[in-house]
């Protein structure tokens, strides 16, 4: 492989070997002008373990409520009790959104004053008990910090009576980035930090729960500040291994402006690429297309990602477009970021476990 | 095949229709990709896109041709048929060249009631009074009209513009440069060879032109082949080409959005480009379409082998007809090319940079 950076070559050196690459690797990864190198190393590691395939899930994404007490810089969702916009849903309007056609719901949500863990408990149990065809994913390490913070009931048995009323796996959310210098500068140090993050999570593993894990960026982090959260992440799954995928969270502007813009496709795509070579003990890296667009999301397909997630957006809206159900229309928008990158998709459940194999071509009609 | 077309690329050899087939339909899409970016520095070592300050607007939409792929145009006595008169069309350069536009890219559908004098008139007036607006009018399909028009041949009409002051040549109106696919969707507008001749001609008399493509309907890979073959062909003769621009067909309110409902996505407008950087070996330019396949995967096109941005289109109504909408501004262009890693430069409709950022 020709390089235009030469300094990949012994990067592709280690990757051909698979060798695990250093922090020295991971930083010349972020800071190479050679995109298109960095993608194709990438696309080799994820080829050589999925081939052609490339995963979706028709979930939903639930917040049982906006309400929090933090304030975290970068946070659009966030409410204060009584605050305009605030929302607080019940078990009954939780179920009621949930159509049986989805396959996957993703529960995560403020850190509500007042509502006591039990609460909680009863969202996923009586999601379970209303839809037990749905497979549940719910709330983030930040969260089960804080039913410690505010209840006291230790994260063990808190992930303990969740997996008991039927959860099943645990969004990689809350992650931020690890890094005590933005933690205070970002006002989120009243969220669990990195090694607590990663505790948790190693709890989860332990009981059984497999997990996701992510990476807020493109605010005001620095390419070193992205290295060592991805390298922690990889040591985490070194020793509680249940990790199933990473997902890239590109920091999205909105009404929070940290930096002026997004950041741009490209660093999309080179952040994609280097958790793909960096998290060699990872079985799946995501191009989550609701936060990257269709586009850049196809595009990342080549620079090592295999999963596009799937969510269905608000399915009264779906509805109203036309006779197809949601997931019908889902499904189709999903093959068409997928099949345009000529890849196979591949419908699967919360836990990677396939449903159906799709054809590669297909009418697009 | 990648190292062998890797070898006669960058030893500046051209490649056949087999090598064109296999980037097409199979080469890994990155690869394809570095290569084009490293033929791409090849020719211009520096790390700078350029971009054009230029709008397009139509000076009528009336037409005769019922080509299936077009939204915008209406049938002579259509309630939303218009022409504009040329003080219209004089108001509407004016505006771009208020906006600081050195390109006016005017065309529109086929009119036959429109005499030779009205397009002679508008060059000439525009050459006139907004000296700064190089006039970058008519495709070939409108000027082979009023050729049949006038009964006067396509060089006649050539002679005519440019004693007018026209030097350049919009592309559009290629759309697949193949017998197959022209008679599909397109069968007033004849054959391959009617777009061809009229380049042909302008070129032999001095004018610069594009060259385009539009991709992603009923073509197959043997009609893309024709197409990049003609004009590369056509290039070896005259050179006047400055610049090749591919982009994707948008069915929404086309006869063949029946048929076809999607535009294709940004991976096989990426392959295109690429493509088009390393079989094109005498195109000068290979532009990345920011309006038709939009802001991110124009910036993504630019590690593809592109190496110009486009304009800015102040106006623009024929994409809009597919309900297909696209907006910038000149700081916008700069912060996007500055974002994807280049230096971004301002350019003439012939290429000659005016200005750094």
């Amino acid at each position: 492989m020709h390089f235009a950076d030469a300094r990949l070559a012994a990067v592709w050196e280690k990757v051909q070997t698979a060798r695990r690459l250093t922090r020295d690797d991971g930083l010349l990864l972020f800071e190479t002008e050679d995109l298109l190198g960095l993608g194709r190393m990438a696309d080799h590691v994820k080829t050589a373990r999925e081939g052609d395939r490339v995963y979706f899930v028709l979930n939903r994404y639930i917040s049982p409520t906006n309400v929090c007490v933090l304030s975290c810089a970068f946070c659009g969702f966030a409410r204060k009790k009584g605050e305009a916009g605030a929302f607080e849903y019940t078990v009954e309007d939780i179920i009621g959104m949930v159509s049986q056609e989805v396959r996957e719901v993703h529960i995560v949500g403020g850190h509500h004053p007042d509502w006591p863990f039990e609460y909680y408990e009863r969202i996923i149990g009586g999601l379970h008990a209303a839809r037990p065809n749905v497979q549940i994913k719910a709330f983030t390490a930040a969260e089960i910090d804080y039913f410690w913070r505010r209840w006291k009931i230790e994260p063990r048995e808190a992930l303990a009576r969740l997996k008991a009323a039927g959860l099943q796996t645990m969004p990689g959310g809350g992650a931020e980035i690890f890094s005590s210098r933005l933690a205070k500068q970002l006002r989120y140090a009243g969220k669990a930090d990195g090694d607590r993050w990663c505790e948790i999570h190693g709890i989860a593993h332990s009981l059984g729960i497999h997990t996701n894990a992510t990476m807020l960026y493109g605010h005001v982090e620095t390419h070193a500040e992205r290295v060592d959260h991805l390298l922690k992440l990889r040591e985490q799954q070194d020793r509680s291994g249940g990790f199933l995928t990473f997902i890239a969270l590109p920091y999205q502007v909105g009404a929070t402006r940290l930096v002026p813009r997004s950041t741009p496709p490209a660093d999309n795509l080179r952040t994609i690429a280097a958790a793909r070579l960096l998290l060699d003990n990872f079985p799946h890296v995501e191009a989550y297309w609701v936060l990257l667009g269709e586009d850049t999301a196809s595009v990342a397909l080549h620079f090592g990602a295999d999963d596009v997630n799937g969510t269905l957006e608000d399915e009264r809206v779906q509805h109203m477009a036309g006779a197809e159900t949601p997931a019908g229309l889902a499904r189709e928008q999903l093959f068409r970021i997928i099949r345009d990158a000529n890849k196979v998709p591949v419908e699967r459940d919360a836990l990677y476990n396939v449903i159906q194999v799709w054809d590669r071509e297909g009418a697009l009609a | 095949m990648i190292e062998t077309i890797r070898d006669k690329a960058l030893a500046g050899k051209r490649l056949d229709r087999a090598e064109g087939r296999w980037l097409l339909d199979e080469a890994p899409l990155l690869e394809l990709g570095a290569l084009a970016a490293e033929a791409r520095y090849a020719r211009y070592p520096e790390k700078v896109v350029t971009f054009v300050i230029d709008s397009n607007p139509n000076y009528t939409n009336v037409c005769i041709t019922d080509c299936q792929f077009c939204a915008f145009y209406r049938k002579p006595g259509d309630p939303e048929a218009y022409t504009l008169t040329v003080e219209e069309v004089l108001g509407k350069i004016e505006f771009a060249a208020s906006k600081g536009a050195t390109t006016v890219l005017l065309q529109g559908g086929h009119n036959p009631a429109l005499p030779l004098d009205y397009y002679t008139t508008i060059v000439r007036e525009t050459r006139q009074r907004f000296p700064e607006v190089t006039p970058h009018f008519f495709t070939a399909s409108e000027i082979r009209t009023v050729a049949q028009v006038e009964k006067l041949t396509v060089g006649d009409i050539l002679d005519r513009l440019y004693e007018a002051g026209q030097r350049t040549l919009p592309g559009g109106g290629a759309e697949v440069l193949s017998e197959r696919v022209r008679r599909r969707i397109e069968p007033k507008k004849g054959g391959p060879d009617t777009w061809l001749e009229v380049h042909r001609e302008a070129h032999r008399r001095g004018f610069k032109s594009t060259a385009t493509m539009m991709y992603g309907h009923v073509e197959q890979t043997d009609d893309l082949l024709d197409h990049l073959d003609a004009v590369r062909g056509l290039q070896d003769t005259h050179g006047g080409f400055t610049a090749f621009v591919p982009w994707s067909f948008k069915p929404n309110n086309t006869l063949l959005a029946k048929w076809i409902k999607h535009p294709k996505g940004p991976n096989m407008y990426l392959r295109m480009l690429a493509v088009s950087r390393l079989y094109l070996d005498n195109f000068p330019h290979i532009q990345a379409s920011w309006f038709s396949e939009g802001k991110r995967t124009g910036q993504i096109a630019l590690h593809f082998g592109a190496d110009d941005w486009g304009g800015t289109l102040l106006e623009e109504n024929v994409h809009k007809a597919a309900d297909y909408v696209n907006t910038i501004g000149v700081d916008e262009i700069v912060t996007l090319i500055r974002e994807a890693g280049f230096t971004p430069a301002q350019r003439t409709t012939e290429y000659e940079i005016l200005k750094r950022y």
